[in-house]
């Protein structure tokens, strides 16, 4: 018979009502799960195409350590994340699986085990690579946990709108990490992903409307309706196309980049269109579930396409 | 007087999982050592200074 770690645990928001004091059944594959590693993959590709874009040669054992710290902080925000929301995750159906609801990690674990995280990233990435980026790393883990998670995602139903940031912010720090400094371009990449967050979650979200609602989460859909969520999707797809193509209207990427830009922007457009007329049904679940498979491809394609326009010297001119 | 505190007995399972995690505690920071000895090399001498 299995014996389960703090078994008797109750969960509430960033605590431990009662924890038992069975020792861990935790396997490593547990806590790779706790650092998110899909949404890792997401941080380390928007990071990589920052690092690879920006002006200056970049020594590939640097370039590897400073992903490799992004990722590593970026795990630590997960990791953060589901301590602090284990009591949600414990009744929504699509994270009831996570280790800390199944008990196979406690609470304080996993907190212990994002700080470490989150402390040897950012000093790693300060003291081999670059301090302004280890700066906006700290900054974005910080942004993900306090005000995010502990505060916006509890709050108000523009708790992704504010929290996107916190995603956006990986291309700058690659950025960062290669120059030394900010300058525009990296403000238009997360630009790009911050009006790409909406949409993409909130597609999500208007498929899941009854666990977040069962979780007391203010979700846009839970708070102002369907019909509300879905103009919404539709006004920031809108402008998620001449975001998508600011970095060619400016001048940093050529034309390839521009016409995919368009191009994607418009089916973006054209999927959210589909969500805000199916309202009911199986439809309704269809075109959400296509908006937000799509909005995930539209984010892959135009860094995609930045990232070998960086390669091949394009990006900048 | 000479009665021993009670100590916990690990299960199979417990003592499986625990040796996992010691290996990948070990492998982590052999993997950082390795790390910090190669960007110390690619940096040379001056690997304490570096613009913010």
């Amino acid at each position: 018979m299995s014996l389960l770690v703090s078994e008797g645990a109750e969960f509430t928001a960033g605590s431990v009502v009662s924890a038992g004091h069975e020792p861990s059944i935790a396997s490593v594959g547990d806590y790779v799960a706790l650092m998110k590693p899909r949404v890792m993959s997401l941080v380390v590709f928007t990071a990589l195409v920052g690092l690879v874009i920006a002006p200056g040669h970049m020594h590939p054992v640097i370039a590897f350590t400073a992903l490799l710290c992004i990722a590593v902080g970026a795990g630590a925000a997960g990791a953060l994340n589901m301590w602090y929301d284990a009591d949600i995750d414990a009744v929504m159906t699509r994270t009831s699986n996570r280790p800390i609801p199944q008990r196979r990690i406690a609470p304080g674990e996993a907190l212990a085990f994002g700080i470490v995280l989150a402390g040897f990233s950012v000093g790693t990435l300060g003291l081999l690579v670059s301090w302004l980026a280890a700066g906006l790393l700290a900054f974005t883990v910080f942004f993900y946990i306090v005000v995010y998670t502990a505060w916006l995602k509890r709050s108000t139903p523009q708790n992704i709108v504010i929290g996107g940031a916190a995603g956006a912010f990986p291309p700058m720090i690659g950025w960062a990490a290669a120059t030394g400094g900010i300058s525009l371009e990296p403000w238009l990449l997360f630009l790009i992903i911050f009006f790409w967050t909406p949409p993409h979650f909130w597609a999500l979200s208007l498929t899941r409307t009854e666990d977040y609602a069962r979780a007391r989460i203010p979700m846009l859909p839970v708070v102002a309706g369907g019909t509300e969520t879905r103009r919404q999707i539709l006004l920031y797809s809108i402008t998620l196309v001449p975001v998508g193509l600011a970095p060619w209207l400016f001048g940093y990427a050529d034309a390839v980049y521009g016409i995919t830009a368009l191009v994607a922007g418009l089916f973006m457009v054209a999927f959210a269109w589909r969500v805000r007329n199916e309202r009911e049904g199986a439809r309704a679940d269809r075109a959400a579930h296509h908006l937000f498979a799509f909005s995930i491809l539209y984010l892959f394609v135009l860094f995609a396409v930045l990232l070998v326009e960086g390669v091949l010297g394009g990006f900048g001119g | 007087m000479d009665e021993k505190p009670p100590t916990i007995v690990l299960s199979e399972q417990q003592k499986r999982s625990r040796r996992a995690r010691s290996i990948a505690i070990a492998l982590a920071l052999g993997a950082l050592v390795i790390l910090f000895y190669v960007v110390t090399l690619v940096k040379g001498p001056g690997v304490l200074n570096r613009p913010l």
